[in-house]
């Protein structure tokens, strides 16, 4: 009981004071975990984080998950997701209201005018070191899809679908010709 | 029934939220503003500026907020929140029991190398949603977008980037203007 308690305060402490992007969380994380408890070594740590990158969904609840599952199974996993959304959820759940009653106010409409085309900036930082890295067709998928959803409003759900099929495909076919050599 | 409409969209955005927050901005503003039209998109470029500059998950906070500004109540918010959840926390469970099983998979990481373009193409049309005649109202907005995009290239913090910006816009829009 006292280690669900201390999973439900580890990410507890991420979810209140953590901010920015998931990332953010990866060196607080490490501390906690690998550093001050030894709950696991820095390497299978590291693999679990991959995985966390690579399924749906938060980085950080991704982590919550496989920290708190590989501690205390099934109720550590639901101690530390728990640590996580409840102050992110009450956090926000205040500031929505607050705002939502001072919406009309002047120097707050003011601060979310000059925001705006902050977050556009904002977005388009990643887009473009991502964009940067990748190969010929993989810039011409990511421009169909990009064309796909602003012009036809089509849900990208089905982009991701066909990206994934067709790197399985591609996957298979290269098995045939490893195995035809 | 609003409540369960909001219910499967956060479903649904949960479990195909592949790339985590920037990536699923794109999911959302498709389900809420693109196809069941519950907020324009100034309102929910709104939405996106205060999750970024509340501590936790950009993703959690965001369902937080839109469930709270779509329903106008509590239990909307919350709804939106455990529904987001739910999907990758169920994913992630099973492939950390299944986790030597599925570690080095081939066909997993093949999927993912080919989801990644598609991902980068929906961040880019979350951004390019929030180019309209609302958000860039003047053309001083064009100098804010530019300077927030080179700051956070050359890795300034992205919350004194916002900080910075809301205050501009106070000064220009609400003092100067």
């Amino acid at each position: 009981m006292r280690r669900l308690w201390e999973l439900f305060w580890i990410f507890f402490k991420i979810g209140a004071f953590t901010l920015g992007s998931g990332y953010a969380i990866v060196p607080v994380i490490e501390h906690e975990i690998v550093d001050r408890r030894k709950w696991f070594d820095l390497e299978d740590f590291r693999d679990q984080f991959t995985l966390a990158q690579s399924v749906p969904g938060p980085f950080s609840l991704n982590t919550a998950v496989f920290v708190g599952y590989r501690m205390k199974g099934f109720w550590g996993a639901f101690f530390a997701v728990a640590g996580l959304v409840v102050p992110t959820f009450a956090i926000m759940l205040v500031v929505a209201i607050f705002l939502t009653g001072i919406r009309d106010n002047e120097i707050v409409a003011a601060a979310f005018k000059g925001l705006r085309p902050c977050v556009v900036g904002l977005i388009a930082v990643p887009c473009v070191r991502m964009l940067l890295k990748m190969n010929a067709w993989q810039m011409l998928l990511g421009f169909a899809a990009l064309a796909l959803i602003c012009f036809t409003g089509i849900s990208p759900i089905y982009m991701l679908i066909f990206g994934a099929v067709l790197g399985i495909v591609l996957c298979c076919a290269n098995n045939k010709e490893e195995l035809a050599k | 029934m609003i409540y369960w409409q909001l219910f499967l969209s956060y479903l649904k955005i949960g479990f195909f939220g592949f790339g985590g927050g920037y990536a699923m901005i794109s999911l959302i503003s498709n389900e809420i503003v693109t196809q069941r039209a519950w907020l324009t998109e100034a309102q929910f470029a709104d939405i996106v500026a205060v999750s970024q500059m509340t501590p936790g998950p950009i993703a959690i906070n965001c369902a937080t907020y839109v469930g709270y500004s779509v329903t106008g109540n509590v239990w909307g918010s919350l709804l939106a929140t455990v529904a987001c959840c739910l999907p990758p926390m169920t994913i992630m469970l099973a492939l950390t029991v299944f986790y030597r099983k599925v570690k080095d998979n081939r066909y997993m990481r093949g999927a993912l190398t080919w989801m990644r373009p598609v991902l980068v193409g929906m961040i880019a049309a979350a951004a390019i949603m929030f180019v309209n005649s609302e958000t860039f109202f003047h053309w001083s907005s064009v100098i804010i977008c530019l300077a927030s995009f080179y700051a956070v290239w050359k890795k300034v913090n992205p919350l004194y980037v916002m900080f910075a910006a809301a205050g501009v816009g106070i000064l220009l829009y609400g003092v100067v203007m």
